[in-house]
């Protein structure tokens, strides 16, 4: 017998610090093997945000900058501008991305910078405790919202994936979730889709991954997957919004 | 006859539980011994089972898994 299936080589020896269940290593260990098998790990830099894939830096084997909570778009920007041959990825929370740094997301996609966003919405700022996130559910009970959210007082749940793919410098945007094997291997082939647009030079992408938070959704792990793919795969549509098939200076 | 094999890392593994219900032939049940993290981490049970499709390990969220085949 051969070994088929065994840790990628990008990522590091390190055990995560994440809860039970919790997505964010399957989403790292994804990111890692497409890194692996499009041989960019030595040519490659990372950002990682604030929230709980903030110690992204002791998980791969990649060079990786901490971005304050939101600039990592900016931060990108930067990087990307002046190390034009380097595959850039920022990787963040829906805290991070559709909150606080909602300002450098937008403006990062509609000036068509050249790198890869993995953003990771699991409805609620995990890492703080619990509290309601822009992208929380209406009805969600959460530390802050302690009664449900409520429109009237809250607003909608802000769907990033395709109000992102609105803005015409965006080259591909989609949402996928790892709640199953099938699930995980598309977003795999998604993320994958991601680094192929900035190798070739076609502007933003932004791939959003609906992931789980058992400890705060107060959930155990296989049932948080069940809420993934019904309630929030119901109000987060899984799907590809837009796919540019050719870059603007062509 | 078991066409695969399964190694899980017992000290790695937080019990989560997401990789027993993936296995199509049930091969992976919660132990009862408690690792070092304190969980009480899954354990290869029907290992004669195995076909080595490495669902289980694309499931891990923890990586604990190796497969053969």
């Amino acid at each position: 017998m051969k070994q088929v299936f065994d840790r990628p080589r990008t990522l590091l020896d390190a055990r995560f610090h994440y809860c039970p269940g919790c997505h964010h290593g399957t989403i790292h260990r994804i990111i890692a093997e497409t890194l692996d098998r499009m041989e960019l790990r030595e040519n490659t830099i990372g950002i990682a945000p604030v929230g709980c894939a903030v110690m992204l830096y002791d998980y791969m084997d990649i060079d990786i900058l901490e971005a304050p909570h939101g600039r990592a778009p900016a931060l990108a920007t930067g990087i990307k501008r002046s190390l034009p041959d380097r595959v850039v990825f920022t990787y963040q929370g829906d805290g991070d991305l559709a909150s606080i740094g909602m300002g450098e997301i937008v403006h990062a996609a509609n000036r068509g910078e050249n790198i890869t966003v993995v953003f990771v919405n699991n409805t609620t700022y995990g890492m703080t405790g619990g509290q309601m996130a822009p992208t929380t559910l209406l009805g969600q009970k959460t530390t802050t919202s302690p009664f449900g959210r409520d429109f009237r007082t809250e607003g909608y749940p802000i769907r990033m994936a395709e109000l992102l793919a609105g803005l015409e410098g965006v080259a591909y945007s989609t949402r996928v979730t790892v709640s199953s094997p099938a699930h995980i291997r598309k977003a795999k082939e998604a993320i994958r889709k991601g680094f192929e647009m900035q190798l070739k030079g076609m502007g933003f992408s932004i791939i959003e991954v609906l992931s789980t938070c058992p400890t705060n959704w107060g959930m155990k792990p296989l049932d948080a997957q069940k809420r993934v793919l019904g309630e929030m795969a119901e109000y987060f549509p899984l799907g590809v919004f837009k796919e540019r098939k050719q870059a603007d200076f062509a | 006859m078991a066409t695969g094999r399964i190694e899980i890392d017992f000290e790695r593994c937080k019990a989560c539980e997401l990789c027993v219900p993936v296995c199509p032939k049930n091969c992976i049940e919660m132990g009862k011994e408690i690792n070092r993290q304190g969980y009480t981490a899954a354990v290869f049970a029907r290992p004669d089972d195995c076909t080595g499709c490495a669902l289980c390990a694309e499931t891990c969220p923890d990586v604990c898994i190796r497969v053969w085949r």
